[in-house]
């Protein structure tokens, strides 16, 4: 039977809360919180606006270092295109310039 | 902090690739380590999710977790709190009743299913099979010219034994209409904006009924860890782990071709036989990535080792490719010069890693280490990288320095 626990402490330990087996009950899990942050620079809150409305920003701090402009735009037509993120044409260019610039 | 100093020594004598540095992640789980995936900008934290061992921190939401590349040299089978995580979509269910969970089978059927967790177990016979579950970008970080994407080391790959039901007997149970051509796969994950494609992958309809594609609602004898996919998900033996749908509640029957994103844009591969391009090439025609290329990893000694001059020392590791099976293992530590095969532990299955070990005695100074695989069609790895825009499929002859002194 699932070993999840119902609580929400953050401990490896804690598999041995499990549920009793067969009860009829509603198992939830407990992500950590994210800590990620972007790194300071023009454009830093359109991006955090934006991008960290869908993912954490981690995904943009663990991309290959200094890919250059050309990557970044393609990421940000990605996210809008393919994703359908919703970010106007000026934010957009704003946020491609500062991760061209940032990361 | 006795607590840290214990495991940061027990990770220190265990792991590949783990520094000691402290630090407080903030975030409850005391993170005393980092790894070094070894490529530009891969330190990574290494974190704690319930039901987890420490796993090196990819991306939090959503989270994709990277197994410690030392779990593969402790047994042949990935164990459940160290398989790794991959989501695409932020909205990972994190509230389930497993009295209320239904999957079901619909579309272009005659009899629609609305199956329970107990259904599924009582009333159909159950199928074991072991598999290796790959992502397709796995060991993507060390890709050259880099490409964007889930920057991984070797740690998103994983080989359980997978317990459930298979598809063909639900196929069967529902009745495909004249006319039926794929089967479309979908779980409790959903994006964050309604607009956002829903992760969906399908098959053809006769893959998907061939009998080994199965509903696995178990792993190495337990349930489903809630992060791959609790309480039940799709195996897809010899795939890559893109198909793997996790959470798995619904299942359509389809009289066309499925043509939703994440078959007809995203997991795409140069159709070409070398699934590679020129880097910088453009990208040509594609197709949707599909089964795995046959690898090889040493898993001992372990990158940086330092072993005895003129002793034998046991050199082991494991293989694994997309179904033919593992024929042979070649180990070469003379760049290549000179290759031996290694004996092959037990078999598992044609979808499993396969053990393999041999011995070597080393003059002293820096040799590197490198295996080749071979499965059953002939088929092998290329001592050279090849490259696609995505960095899918890596399979190069990988290397492991190590200094015999």
């Amino acid at each position: 039977m699932p070993r999840f626990r119902k609580t929400l402490i953050l401990m490896a330990t804690a598999a041995s809360l499990a549920p009793a087996l067969g009860a009829a009950e509603t198992l939830t899990y407990a992500l950590p919180e994210e800590t990620a942050t972007l790194r300071a620079g023009p454009g830093q809150e359109t991006a955090q606006n934006n991008c960290a409305a869908c993912h954490s920003v981690d995904y943009i701090e663990r991309q290959p270092p200094k890919m250059g402009r050309a990557f970044w735009e393609g990421v940000v037509k990605k996210m809008i295109a393919s994703y359908h993120a919703q970010i106007d044409e000026p934010d957009a260019a704003a946020i491609v310039d500062y991760l061209a610039a940032t990361y | 902090m006795p607590r840290a100093t214990s495991r940061r020594s027990f990770l220190r004598g265990a792991s590949f690739g783990l520094a000691a540095l402290s630090s407080f992640d903030g975030r409850g789980a005391f993170s005393a380590e980092t790894a070094r995936l070894g490529f530009a900008n891969g330190d990574r934290p290494l974190v704690r999710y319930p039901g987890k061992r420490a796993l090196i921190e990819q991306t939090v939401r959503p989270p994709q977790l990277e197994t410690p590349f030392s779990v593969y040299d402790e047994g042949v089978l990935t164990p459940n709190d160290a398989f790794f995580v991959r989501y695409h979509l932020a909205g990972v269910p994190l509230s389930i009743d497993p009295q209320a969970f239904r999957l079901e089978v619909r579309g272009h059927v005659e009899t629609p299913l609305s199956l329970s967790l107990a259904d599924l177990k009582r009333d159909f016979e159950p199928v074991e099979i072991v598999a290796v579950n790959q992502c397709s970008g796995n060991s993507r970080g060390f890709v050259e010219p880099r490409v964007g994407g889930g920057q991984f080391g070797h740690g998103a790959m994983g080989n359980a034994r997978w317990r459930g039901v298979a598809l063909k007997t639900l196929l069967e149970k529902a009745g495909p209409k004249p006319g039926a051509q794929s089967v479309a796969f979908n779980g409790l994950d959903s994006p964050v904006a309604p607009e956002t494609p829903d992760f969906v992958k399908a098959l053809d309809l006769g893959h998907a009924g061939d009998g080994e594609v199965m509903l696995a609602y178990a792993m190495n004898g337990e349930d489903l860890p809630w992060l791959n996919g609790f309480p039940l998900r799709l195996v897809v033996p010899g795939f890559y782990g893109t198909y793997w749908v996790k959470h798995l509640n619904d299942i359509e029957v389809l009289d066309s071709d499925f043509s939703g994103f994440w078959m007809s844009s995203a997991y795409r591969i140069p159709d070409n036989d070398c699934v590679c391009v020129t880097p910088g090439a453009p990208k040509g025609a594609t197709r949707p990535i599909k089964r795995l290329n046959v690898r090889s990893f040493v898993t001992r000694p372990a990158e940086d080792a330092k072993v005895a001059a003129h002793v034998a020392f046991e050199v082991r590791g494991i293989a694994f490719d997309g179904g033919h099976g593992v024929e042979a293992v070649l180990l070469s530590a003379d760049d290549g010069a000179n290759w031996t095969a290694a004996r092959l532990g037990e078999d598992l299955g044609r979808y499993s890693f396969r053990e393999w070990r041999t011995e070597l005695s080393l003059r002293p100074g820096v040799h590197h280490l490198r295996s080749r695989a071979v499965n059953r069609d002939g088929q092998s790895q290329p001592l050279a990288p090849l490259w696609n825009h995505a960095g899918y499929m890596r399979h190069v002859v990988e290397t492991v320095r190590i200094e015999a002194v």
